[in-house]
């Protein structure tokens, strides 16, 4: 199996290699169109600032290939809210893979959102094993609202969208790298689709 | 819910951890990996790695160190110690860390808080805090604690929070060390003018003085280090503990 992971020079993408290192799958880095097009799984990772991240994507032309994919895709933090319609960080324009908009969390609790959160509401084989609430790793300061593509749900101030899927896309807000077992068993989930 | 999180801190120099050395329950208690990996293992939310070692040959240990630590746990963790330039993190976060933490360098450089924040992210830029009670007034302490400054405690934080900061890690020198309990009176006080996570660093002696953190002190985490490195608190234990009194912990 070939997995790429979407190197655009945005994000720690190491320990996303190292998760899956740990799943006995060694990942090839690319931010190669073809390289990507050809994969069998599509991670694509994030951390940072939206509106440089998309400028990033956009210079490679990976915005225009990422919504092409048939393979699945997994969108990993700031990758799932540059899957989405729009961002409120630097008013960025996502890719629109998912009908969703992103918001600033407004300072009723502290910002950023930082530590172990649980997940409810699973509904995806991206959850297969995994129970009820289950403590993931946060680290955000936007989050996607709730829609008929949410496929997790997350407390924080208010109810928001944990992770997304539609068709083979996947997005998850948490780090199922620097999630513990339970990032781990998602990984796999993923890989196995 | 979020949970509050407890964070083992191991004190590097020259690639070794350097409290610890009598943790008897490991073969090599010196090496950082393996107690990164124990830490991960039984229960810690995160981990902080602190480079004391002062020389270049260090820094370069530390960030290979970095990598080995990243292939071995599956939890974040935040690297700190001589870290000055968006060259400094940029290298530590490529080699797999999650946050790095600034502390001198930021009080002499204020703006480094914003480059790092506007390169990286917010969250990812943690700025610690020593500060001592100097009769009326916490003030901020440089070097290791060594130097003393004119900077109060609580403008620093906001500061620091303004300047694009995503954590605050405050150690209270008048605490470290003494396994009296943290600061929690300046901990809740600081909990009320910043509105970023505050981790909770200094003092920790017992299970209790973790709930006094967490409830008096308004810390979202609480770290130490002594305490778990010679296993007189365990992180199960501990959390089952903060657990049936209430706090929300990751079990």
């Amino acid at each position: 199996m070939k997995v790429v992971i979407v190197d655009y020079g945005a994000g720690n993408i190491q320990s996303v290699l190292f998760a899956l290192e740990r799943q006995g799958v060694k990942a090839l880095l690319s931010q190669d169109i073809k390289v990507i097009e050809k994969a069998d799984k599509v991670i694509f990772p994030g951390v940072g600032h939206a509106a440089a991240a998309m400028e990033k994507l956009q210079t490679s032309g990976i915005d225009q290939l990422l919504p092409q994919l048939t393979q699945p895709v997994l969108g990993i933090c700031l990758g799932m809210q540059l899957m989405c319609n729009r961002s409120e960080e630097g008013n960025t324009k996502g890719l629109g893979i998912f009908d969703v908009e992103v918001k600033a969390f407004e300072a009723r609790l502290k910002v950023p959102h930082i530590g172990w959160n649980t997940i409810a509401q699973l509904k995806s084989p991206l959850f297969n094993g995994i129970e009820e609430n289950a403590y993931i790793y946060m680290v955000h300061s936007y989050y996607a609202a709730l829609s008929s593509e949410t496929i997790a749900v997350c407390q924080y101030d208010i109810p928001y969208s944990a992770a997304l899927a539609k068709d083979n896309f996947f997005g998850t807000q948490f780090h199922p790298e620097k999630s513990s077992a339970v990032g781990n068993k998602i990984l796999e989930n993923f890989l196995a689709l | 819910m979020l949970t509050k999180r407890i964070i083992p801190c191991l004190d590097i120099k020259d690639g070794r951890t350097v409290k610890g050395v009598n943790f008897v329950s490991l073969r090599d208690a010196g090496d950082p990996v393996e107690l990164a990996t124990k830490y991960a293992a039984t229960g810690a939310d995160e981990l902080v790695f602190l480079d004391i070692s002062a020389t270049e040959q260090g820094r370069k240990t530390m960030a290979d160190l970095v990598l080995q630590v990243a292939a071995a746990v599956d939890i974040p963790f935040t690297v700190g110690g001589g870290i000055s330039s968006i060259a400094d993190v940029e290298k530590l976060l490529k080699n797999g860390a999650d946050k790095v933490s600034i502390n001198s360098s930021a009080v002499r450089r204020p703006t480094l808080i914003k480059e790092l924040s506007e390169a990286f992210g917010a969250q990812c830029v943690v700025v610690a805090i020593d500060a001592k009670k100097i009769i009326d007034q916490w003030l901020v302490h440089l070097v290791g604690g060594k130097q003393a400054t004119d900077l109060d405690l609580f403008d620093w934080a906001k500061q620091a929070e303004q300047l694009g900061a995503g954590e605050i890690l405050f150690t209270s020198m008048d605490h470290d060390g003494t396994k009296s309990g943290f600061a929690n009176e300046a901990l809740a006080k600081m909990s009320e003018s910043v509105n970023i996570p505050i981790i909770a660093s200094g003092g920790a002696g017992n299970m209790e003085d973790f709930y006094n953190s967490f409830t008096f002190g308004k810390a979202d985490a609480a770290l130490a280090a002594s305490i778990f490195h010679y296993g007189e608190i365990g992180i199960p234990a501990l959390k089952t503990f903060l657990k049936d009194k209430n706090i929300p912990v990751r079990l």
